[in-house]
């Protein structure tokens, strides 16, 4: 599920209608934005604070066959919620293996690569120290 | 007092008419995109996030384009649409140590395990106008270098093993949120933070420059500042276990300050804290130095009547849309108000001038 919610736009949705055609479902809960409050620790490691809110778009259908699905990801992307908890509906069914490899697993590598590109940029950016001699002599 | 008149509508509609024309500008020149605003002035759109106190840089971008780049208006729409949005949960409280860093520095620590990673700056610019940007920017490219993995460990965490700095346990306890409780006095230090993340950048600013300057001086180093990205982890009460639900970006700032000791505490070095969404690295060093200010009575130290170290006049001032909205309503219609001081003056007058009239006669 987390793979789906930081999946860029619209990509979720292109990678499942790739893999396959799209189950009639119904809606259980129909896409729905709200927002979550982000919390973070005072000195990283002590008592909780709120420190703000985020965009977070959730939904919840169920597949002929009974399986439930459910999403809640970033931002207001009320297809893409649809597409994930389509995903995760199917995941429990025998298309899990395919979607899988054609979904689950190209997300992960992009999501993988991304972070490396960025990671690289960081890494050129960390400063070698060198000491030069004094001239005291 | 107010009074209802009516008359204004023709005139409200045809001013907010030429707004959006002005706002639109010149046709000749192509119309600026919410994407283009989100990717190419991203330290706007993270100002307005942090300050709007809602991580989305779309609607932010939107915000900013809406408001012909005045950012205290745009911040105003964000907590204006922010407060339409149904609340799905809270969080778990996001975890700094493990965050991917685009920048990492130390002030106080030149060799720290991961380094010093200096990121997208503008440290060490000479501040000159680079008119290659006003022809054509091209497309510059980030030199890379293979990076080494694992997560990057606070610099705090060097200093705690010696016992020589106040040390943040880990605590449970459910936050106040200013957001659903109105904001009162006395207000604990997850409130003061909360109010912080969101406070004024440049009313911030200016109170951690005045403790700089001496007004409860804590002499604070940069013991670290970090930008990078978190996952952010939330409960879903449907599965009954915790997913990541997205990523956000954030500044962290820890200070290291000096602290002889007090009745309550032996010498050792305390902290400040400043956590803001997106790269907002000013803002989060501002709310560390303040965050140690208003620390001054649990840390035991004298009340110097420094403005940072008024809980009421720090809090109280530094949100920039209740600022903003009393400042702005005194331009609003006060015709009644007026005219009864107006009456008030007159008569006043009158009043002076019979009494001059009689002290000649007599």
């Amino acid at each position: 599920m987390s793979l789906m919610a930081k999946a860029p736009e619209g990509r979720v949705a292109a990678l499942l209608d790739a893999a396959m055609s799209r189950p009639a479902f119904t809606w259980l809960r129909a896409p729905e934005i709200g927002s979550t409050m982000v919390r973070g620790r005072m000195g990283g490691t002590g008592a909780p604070f709120n420190l703000g809110e985020m965009t977070v778009t959730r939904c919840a259908l169920t597949l002929r066959t009974g399986e439930v699905g459910h999403a809640y990801i970033q931002g207001r992307r009320q297809g893409d919620a649809e597409a994930a908890a389509l995903v995760d509906a199917l995941m429990q069914t025998d298309a899990a293996r395919r979607l899988r490899e054609t979904v689950l697993e190209p997300l992960a590598d992009e999501q993988r690569a991304t972070k490396a590109a960025r990671a690289a940029k960081a890494a050129a950016t960390k400063v070698e120290f060198f000491t030069l001699a004094r001239g005291e002599d | 007092m107010y009074v209802a008149v009516k008359g204004g509508e023709r005139a409200i509609a045809n001013a907010h008419a030429w707004l959006a024309e002005e706002r639109r500008g010149n046709t000749d020149v192509a119309e600026l995109s919410i994407t283009q605003i989100r990717e190419q002035l991203s330290l706007a759109v993270n100002r307005v996030m942090a300050e709007g106190s809602l991580y989305d840089p779309d609607l932010a971008a939107l915000a900013i384009k809406q408001a012909r780049g005045d950012l205290i208006e745009a911040i105003f729409l964000i907590r204006a649409y922010r407060t339409t949005l149904p609340r799905f949960g809270a969080s778990e409280p996001v975890d700094t140590g493990a965050m991917a860093c685009d920048r990492r520095i130390s002030a106080t620590f030149k060799d720290l395990p991961g380094g010093q990673v200096l990121g997208p700056t503008f440290d060490y610019t000479h501040r000159l106008l680079d008119f290659k940007l006003a022809a054509d920017g091209g497309q510059p490219e980030a030199p890379t270098r293979e990076a080494e993995p694992g997560d990057v460990p606070h610099v705090t965490e060097f200093l705690n093993r010696e016992g020589l700095i106040e040390e943040a346990p880990h605590d449970d306890t459910p936050p106040p949120d200013l957001t659903r409780e109105p904001l009162e006095m006395p207000a604990d230090r997850a409130l003061r933070l909360q109010a912080l993340s969101r406070a004024d950048e440049g009313f911030t600013l200016g109170l951690a420059y005045s403790t700089q300057r001496g007004y409860a001086r804590n002499h604070a180093f940069v013991g670290e500042l970090r930008i990078g990205t978190v996952p952010v982890e939330m409960d879903i009460p449907e599965l009954g276990f915790a997913v990541e639900i997205g990523d956000v970006s954030l500044t962290e700032c820890e200070t290291v300050n000096q602290f002889k000791g007090s009745k309550t505490e032996p010498p050792q070095f305390t902290r400040g804290y400043g956590l803001v969404f997106g790269q907002s690295e000013r803002k989060a060093i501002s709310m560390a130095l303040v965050d140690r200010a208003l620390r001054w009575e649990e840390l035991g130290e004298d009340n110097v009547g420094a403005p940072a170290q008024d809980a009421e006049f720090v809090l109280y001032h530094a949100d920039n849309i209740q600022a903003t909205g009393f400042l702005e309503h005194i331009k609003l219609p006060h015709y009644v108000d007026f005219q009864s001081e107006l009456e008030l003056v007159r008569k006043l007058r009158r009043e002076a001038s019979a009494a001059q009239v009689q002290e000649a006669a007599e």
